[in-house]
């Protein structure tokens, strides 16, 4: 059995969980998912503006903080954080704890070979709408195809302590150490299905520990001290899901099953770079406190296609706010919001979309939300999104005035003007396998 | 008799895109054959009007008790596009919970 441990669900996760993880009890893996879809035209931006910067830079100062304990405990670590450019992050490791040995899996990084992909033939159409990326080439921010869990198994075996990938799927660094210590084949499916299916019940953190839970969350003990979640892994696929004894939150099986759930697709077609996992061949049991045992996982072959992360600069938006009290709140925003648009109207200004809720009555759940026809107070919160940076600028203006010349009871605008970002979208295409290779290089102590 | 979807099912949401995925789980194996019959693609996309745009699609998983419902085109373009608070359907699993079902007193 090996423990394989997950401290970080996204970029901005709690920074004392996977500190907490390798003090507070056994583990041998410990697993970092920093990359969400668009994190790496961030990094991307940043890699422009300084070639030493492109990765996660809350993974170097970690590893300095918990190098020693790493190599007394012998937890090795398998993290994506080094975004476009893992290299650089890899010598930043090196830099703040030279005792450990540092393997790189490299290759998921295409947007350097984008032109030549196209002009193969390869139209990288985008899933959602059908469309070609020549259609909006020139504002590609970054591209990188997704990497499964056997180049990083690949990585593990030099020995390194600290193996860093670019765009890994999440669900590769749980599956990856399996594969590694178990000696898994690309061809036995229900396993690597399995070791997916672990993968994504811990890729987001304590979100299957307690945390974000439905199922009575009132009664989940210590929230502060939440303890994030840990797979006890078999050779033969099965495992259980937990987490160190002692810390808060709580593994049941309704916390288990959200988890099953979130942000899944078609549950008998998970598709991976690895496999492709059946989610109705989950079996649970409850294994004692904090304990789920999950067996019975099938799968199937991998298929022929490689999915990919690309970003592109798409526009600007801003969103600005202001609160109305009681009496008449809702009236009042909705009078607020009529004045705004009749004054962007006046001035000829185009907008994409002009978005408006109203928070405190209806902007979560719709129609759904429960009747309250007097809130004590709402937000009024008015978005826009366009090509024209001007007009989203303009927009940021329009808002303040409304708290002497709009309808009484104004206030919340402390502040100031609504900052205009700008938006990246996020392409999401298809490459045949066989054009990505992975290779690995190593940095030693 | 009518009683909230909340008595009888947890529920957790995210998103893939312009499109949020609801999963509803029974707290009891028995009432997921209530979840199958009542909560269908169509009373889904009726309780939350406006808010889904496109269709809505369901999976059954059996083995948790539980579905999944894909609701397309309900988060405003989705993403770093979306201008919507919710912009990756958090909420709406606690949204959907709150459609009232009907069930009868025996198989409750």
């Amino acid at each position: 059995m090996i423990r394989i441990a997950n401290g970080q669900g996204f970029w901005g996760d709690w920074l004392e969980a996977p500190v907490r993880l390798v003090e507070q009890g056994p583990i041998d893996y410990l697993i970092l998912d920093y990359l969400a879809e668009i994190t790496m035209s961030i990094l991307q931006k940043q890699k422009e503006a300084d070639v030493a910067l492109g990765y996660a830079r809350d993974f170097p100062p970690l590893m300095g903080r918990i190098a020693s304990k790493l190599r007394q405990r012998n937890v090795k670590v398998i993290a994506n954080a080094g975004g476009v450019n893992p290299i650089a992050c890899a010598l930043e490791v090196r830099r703040v704890a030279p005792q450990l040995k540092v393997a790189v899996v490299l290759g998921d990084d295409i947007f350097p070979r984008l032109d030549e992909l196209m002009a193969a033939g390869h139209a990288m159409a985008n899933m959602e709408t059908g469309a070609p990326l020549s259609t909006i080439r020139s504002r590609v921010l970054s591209a990188n195809a997704y990497i499964g869990a056997f180049p990083l198994a690949e990585a593990l075996a030099t020995g390194a302590d600290v193996v860093i990938a670019g765009r890994s799927t999440d669900t590769a660094l749980a599956l990856a150490p399996m594969v590694h210590r178990f000696g898994w084949k690309p061809d036995e499916f229900d396993k690597l299905a399995a070791g997916t299916i672990a993968g994504h019940i811990v890729e987001c953190g304590a979100q299957c520990t307690g945390g974000n839970c439905q199922a009575d969350w009132k009664s989940i003990p210590d929230m502060a001290n939440i303890g994030y979640p840990i797979i006890e892994a078999e050779p033969d696929g099965s495992f259980v899901i937990t987490k160190h004894h002692g810390t808060g939150g709580r593994v049941s099986l309704d916390s288990v099953k959200e988890q099953l759930l979130y942000e899944l697709g078609d549950p008998l077609n998970y598709i991976t770079p690895d496999c492709t996992a059946d989610f109705t061949s989950i079996r649970l049991k409850d294994d004692g406190a904090d304990r789920v045992r999950v067996s019975g996982i099938r799968g199937g072959p991998r298929t022929p296609m490689l999915k990919l992360s690309i970003s592109y600069a798409y526009g600007w938006k801003a969103i600005g706010t202001l609160v109305y009290s009681t009496p008449e709140a809702i009236e009042k925003a909705q009078a607020a919001d009529r004045i705004v648009r009749e004054r962007l109207g006046q001035l000829g200004l185009k907008f994409e979309e002009i978005y408006t809720e109203i928070l405190g009555w209806n902007a979560c759940h719709g129609k759904a939300a429960p009747a309250n026809a007097n809130p004590a107070e709402v937000q009024l919160r008015i978005g826009v999104r366009g090509e024209d940076r001007k007009a989203i600028d303009r927009f940021t203006r329009e808002l303040a005035p409304l708290v002497l010349n709009g309808p009484p009871t104004a206030t919340g605008f402390g502040d100031g003007r609504p900052p205009v970002r700008e938006v990246v979208a996020y392409w999401p295409a298809l490459i045949p396998r066989e054009l990505i290779s992975t290779s690995i290089e190593v940095f030693e102590p | 008799m009518k009683i909230p979807l909340s008595r009888i099912a947890h529920a957790r949401s995210g998103d893939k895109g312009d499109t949020a995925n609801v999963g509803v789980i029974a707290y009891q194996e028995k009432h997921f054959p209530i979840l199958v019959r009542e909560v269908t693609p169509a009373r889904v996309k009726a309780h939350f009007g406006d808010l889904v745009k496109g269709h809505v699609e369901r999976f059954e998983l059996p083995n948790l008790g539980a579905l999944n419902f894909l609701l397309h085109e309900s988060l405003g373009g989705g993403g770093t596009l979306s201008l919507r608070v919710d912009a990756q359907g958090k909420t709406l699993g606690a949204g959907l919970l709150t459609l009232e079902i009907e069930a009868g007193e025996a198989e409750l």
